[in-house]
């Protein structure tokens, strides 16, 4: 097992690459023709919130888990939190969150952490002391310096909450609460401007582009440095950006943006909300708690190869992994370590190779009650490939698929009654193939040789390469074409939180070359991304659209 | 109204620096919310959607004849209860059968175009696409200024990112999906009980209205800096911000002045999940929540999602669910339906019927709280097995404080399903007199119905 120091890793890649930038051979190469698409307000996600809480008010604070519902579109939470808005009743749970928040920020055990001046008195109003405090708090939460508009106003809410209570700290947490709840802490602001030296050239401010930097790469609000050199302009000069970009990228906090990107991507928010269940008299060894910690099995394994500058087309074959005893159970392998985690290699007989061998994936892309070859065929093709798969026609004849005398007693059988049919055939020879490779996995992940009593066959073809089994698609998915070009365009979405234009086909195209030539290591991707002119630059605040509600 | 302000002056008595102070201040305008309900106006009238996903099979669901007395069919069988006040269910509400959703040319997507239609006029052109807000929200426009709550969002499903209850495109109100969460919001520290002696504003709710009104400053500078997709959503912010300061204000004017307000007792363990068991034992303890939440005038407007469209519903032990069977399971040709399937159709009947039967326990001046109550049933499909939004079942229940005279079953033949949306917007007071775009376009609110 190879666990490498993460950052020791990416601190080569970024003193490399820095040389590169400043000897000029910059890789957003001018070549490429970008039209990018529009800017939105991006509304924090759950995690963001959380972490930015976190970040700039302390660790010990427990932030209340559910605020509003993050809105998930074109498969990203990313790209839905352009469209999200603030509802009444998340709003109402938003200040219900500020106000606890704001409380345990400055309790008596943790407000000299925080507040750096000391007032005239604890029991009265100090507006030197409050303004202080509300400008270096509110600059974290604003990612940006607040206006004096904007810190008199709170200084003011300071003032009279503090008299009123007979309490400073009680005025500041009212203050507090009021950069909290504000929409320039709730949503992100993203704005461009003309580039001076090219007024065709609509660029994001340098402001904008700390946040976008931050999110991206560790998914939080900018930590000071960063808001600095956003605020001082550096981050729309080549030189500014690099450097930023090469801190960032080789902080261990990178870890946490890979985490973020590939729980956004597969959807692992599922499992944190309880929403992958199963039925307790079909599946007794299933738990919450056995759940979460497959979802962090997968996480870790995913984090863990990249971060080691590995193929990403390897996470799709790789036996390396980490284990506990209660996912043991489930995989009914042996687990050495009685508590927590310990990396872990897949025997060569277990049946299992790359994370699509995962509970996680397994259990999320299945019933309640049974497996499903067709969703899990369906995350393949959607999520990892890029292909579309229409829904199913509304009217469609299911009776072709129904059961007539209990003849079809495995999911191949009953799916390939769907294929005779044509209006059935052209998306599910898409899905099935696929799914039915992992059929050996029931609806819990867990390993299973028959279904019915009928022995399951596993074997099939992916666009044109043969397998036998789960371990054979594995290899399959490794080397399809369109696996490493799916990741950029994933990623690119994520990192701009909106579908890609057409205008920036050509740089999909150069993006994917580079990450194939790069020998698909993603934080080089990530690189390359950053420094493109589709993630600097815009067409413009988004238009409203149409939905098909007017007549 | 009085001729002040009620928050300039808090405010000001706040600037002064002694809270304390304001409070006897505070009697002279207090009642402004808790006496104009008991110095003779009219009890409230409140409005409610429940929807079950999957619908049902419509020859075995829709009566045979129109008009009142008619017998009830097999899957409405669930309606035929005497109520402990006297009287039967089936007469508390109408049947609404053979209303239509229409496309236009525009795509059925599965489950989707069905519901969309009748909740919100029109019809998406991209799956997974709200047109337009939804009723309850159009409603609540209206009237949810009126009380502590704009509206109440619950789901019996487990999942707590989905309701149907839309403001516009993006903005889903959150379901309470926890009975107990729905306790502690309505009934929690914050409840002003009429019951438990002499009442006394909390000073802290002053000093959350002064944070109100400093983000209701920050709109400006920012409406500045973004373009019309963004302004959009950050009036829809604003709004929620008005909706909270709204909030705080009946929380100031002290408890409700209604004969019938009693503090709810708290419910038991949460049991959330989607076995049917589970969603039917959250629907009970939900409605009975609510029925104390509508009786103390907490809200005028909520939504039940009882089933998701794409029911998720499921029996113990069973290897599918209720949608999946919809489609999978066997037509039997002896009896013309698919009997696993249809199992969920009965349940969601006994649900619905539960839900209402909890309404008509609460009395009310000289009834029922459901007696002042508008309950919209409706499922976003008829026969679910194809998709079919002809026919899409709907039932209203309640008398709307006496605008409604139920117990009658209407049908349709091809109209709109909006005009079942038409009619609850008149009789909720709106002055709507067309609703829907297009062929859903409704100009003729459902007369038979009407008292």
């Amino acid at each position: 097992m190879r666990i490498h120091s993460f950052s020791s890793t990416f601190a080569l890649l970024a003193a490399s690459s820095l040389a590169c930038v400043i000897a000029s051979c910059s890789s957003s190469d001018t070549a490429v023709v970008v039209e990018a698409g529009p800017v939105a307000l991006r509304r924090l996600t759950a995690e963001q919130y959380a972490r930015s809480v976190h970040d700039v008010l302390g660790r010990h604070i427990t932030v209340p888990s559910r605020i509003d519902p993050d809105d998930r579109r074109d498969g990203l939470l990313a790209v839905g939190a352009s469209f999200a808005g603030v509802t009444p009743s998340g709003f109402e749970k938003y200040e219900a969150a500020a106000s606890t928040i704001a409380e345990q920020a400055l309790d008596a055990e943790h407000r000299d952490d925080l507040v750096q001046c000391r007032p005239e008195s604890p029991t009265g109003a100090d507006d030197a002391c409050a303004r202080a405090f509300i400008q270096r708090v509110g600059r974290r939460l604003f990612r940006r310096s607040l206006a004096e508009a904007e810190a008199d106003l709170r200084v003011a809410v300071a003032r009279e909450a503090a008299s009123a209570l007979t309490d400073f700290y009680g005025g500041l947490e009212l203050a507090l609460s009021s950069l909290l709840v504000s929409p320039e802490f709730l949503f992100r602001v993203e704005e461009g401007e003309p580039d001076p030296s090219n007024p065709s050239r609509t660029r994001l401010t340098s402001v904008s582009m700390a946040s976008r930097l931050s999110f991206l790469l560790w998914n939080t609000t900018p930590d000071d440095d960063l808001l600095t050199a956003g605020e001082n302009g550096e981050l729309v000069e080549e030189v500014g950006l690099a450097r930023a970009l090469e801190r960032l990228l080789a902080s261990p906090k990178l870890e946490i943006g890979l985490r973020s990107l590939f729980s956004d991507l597969y959807d692992f928010k599922q499992f944190d909300d309880g929403l992958v269940r199963k039925d307790a008299a079909l599946f007794p060894a299933y738990t919450q708690t056995m759940i979460e910690e497959a979802k962090e099995q997968t996480l870790r394994t995913i984090v863990a190869h990249l971060a080691e500058g590995g193929d990403y087309r390897d996470l799709f074959t790789t036996t390396e992994s980490f284990m506990t005893r209660r996912l043991g159970v489930i995989y009914q392998l042996p687990v050495a370590s009685a508590g927590g985690w310990e990396p872990y290699l897949f025997p060569e007989d277990s049946g299992r190779a790359g994370i699509l061998g995962h509970i996680s994936l397994n259990a999320l892309h299945s019933h309640a009650g049974r497996s499903s070859a067709t969703l899990r065929g369906k995350f393949v093709r959607e999520v990892l490939l890029c292909q579309d798969v229409p829904t199913p026609p509304a009217n469609i004849d299911f009776s072709i698929v129904e059961d007539t005398g209990g003849e079809l007693r495995t999911a191949r059988d009953r799916l390939e009654a769907h294929v005779s049919n044509d209006a059935c055939a052209g998306c599910h020879t898409l899905m099935d193939p696929i799914g039915l490779a992992l059929e050996k996995y029931d609806a819990i992940g867990m390993s299973r040789e028959q279904e019915n009593g009928v022995p399951i066959d596993t074997s099939g073809e992916l666009d044109g390469t043969l397998y036998d089994d789960a371990v054979g698609l594995g290899v399959a998915l490794s080397g399809h074409p369109n696996l490493g070009p799916c990741l950029v365009r994933n990623l690119y979405r994520y990192a701009v939180g909106r579908a890609s234009e057409p205008g920036e086909e050509q740089l999909l195209q150069t993006l994917g070359e580079r990450f194939a030539s790069s020998g698909y290591v993603v934080s080089d991707l990530l690189r390359e991304i950053l420094l493109s002119e589709g993630f600097r630059t815009t067409s413009g605040p988004r238009e409203a659209a149409d939905t098909g509600g007017t007549p | 109204m009085k001729p002040f302000d009620r928050r300039t002056l808090l405010r000001g008595a706040l600037a002064g620096g002694v809270v304390t102070m304001g409070i006897p201040l505070l009697d002279c305008f207090l009642n402004e919310h808790g006496t104009a309900l008991a110095q003779g106006a009219p009890l409230p009238v409140r409005f409610g959607a429940w929807m079950w996903g999957c619908g049902m099979n419509p020859a075995r669901w829709t009566p045979a004849t129109e008009g009142s007395g008619f017998e009830l069919p097999i899957e409405l069988r669930a309606l035929d209860r005497d109520l402990a006040g006297g009287g039967k269910l089936r007469d508390q509400m109408s049947i609404l059968s053979g209303f239509d959703v229409k496309l236009d040319g525009r795509p059925n997507f599965p489950h989707t175009a069905g519901l969309m239609g009748t909740l919100t006029g029109s019809l998406p052109l991209q799956d997974y696409t709200v047109p337009a807000p939804t009723l309850d929200t159009i409603i609540a426009a209206e009237v949810g200024g009126l009380t502590r709550f704009r509206s109440i969002e619950m789901s019996c499903t487990g999942n707590p990112n989905q309701s149907y209850s839309f403001g516009s495109q993006g903005v889903a109100n959150a379901p309470e999906i926890s009975p107990g969460a729905l306790y502690t919001r309505v009934f929690g520290p914050e409840f002003a009980d009429p019951n438990a002696g002499p009442f006394t504003p909390d000073p802290r709710l002053m000093l959350r209205q002064s944070v109100l009104s400093v983000v209701k400053e920050d709109r400006d500078r920012l409406l500045q800096r973004v373009g019309a997709h963004d302004r959009q959503r950050l009036d829809q912010y604003f709004t929620s911000v008005r909706q909270l300061e709204q909030q705080i204000d009946v929380l100031l004017a002290g408890p409700p002045d209604l004969e019938s307000c009693q503090k709810a007792p708290t419910p038991g363990t949460d049991d959330v999940g989607s076995e049917v068991g589970q969603s039917m034992a959250t629907n009970r303890v939900m409605a009975e929540l609510l029925s104390f939440a509508l009786a103390c005038d907490q809200t005028r407007v909520f939504s039940m999602m009882f089933s998701d469209r794409i029911s998720g519903l499921r029996q113990p032990g069973s290897s599918a669910q209720h949608h999946q069977l919809t489609h999978d399971e066997p037509l039997d040709p002896e009896i013309g339906y698919q009997p696993e399937a249809t199992e969920f159709v009965y349940a969601s009947m006994e649900a619905w019927a539960d839900f209402i039967e909890r309404l008509a326990a609460i009395p009310e001046g000289d009834g029922t709280l459901l007696d002042n109550c508008l309950v919209f049933g409706h499922s976003d499909v008829s026969l679910a097995k194809i998709h079919g939004i002809t026919g899409v079942p709907m039932m209203i229940a309640g008398r709307a404080g006496g605008a409604l005279r139920p117990g009658i079953h209407v049908a349709g033949a091809t109209a709109p399903s909006t005009r079942a949306g038409l009619t609850i917007q008149q009789v909720m007071g709106l002055t709507t007199e067309s609703w829907g775009s297009r062929s859903m376009e409704a100009t003729q609110p459902i007369s038979e119905i009407l008292a």
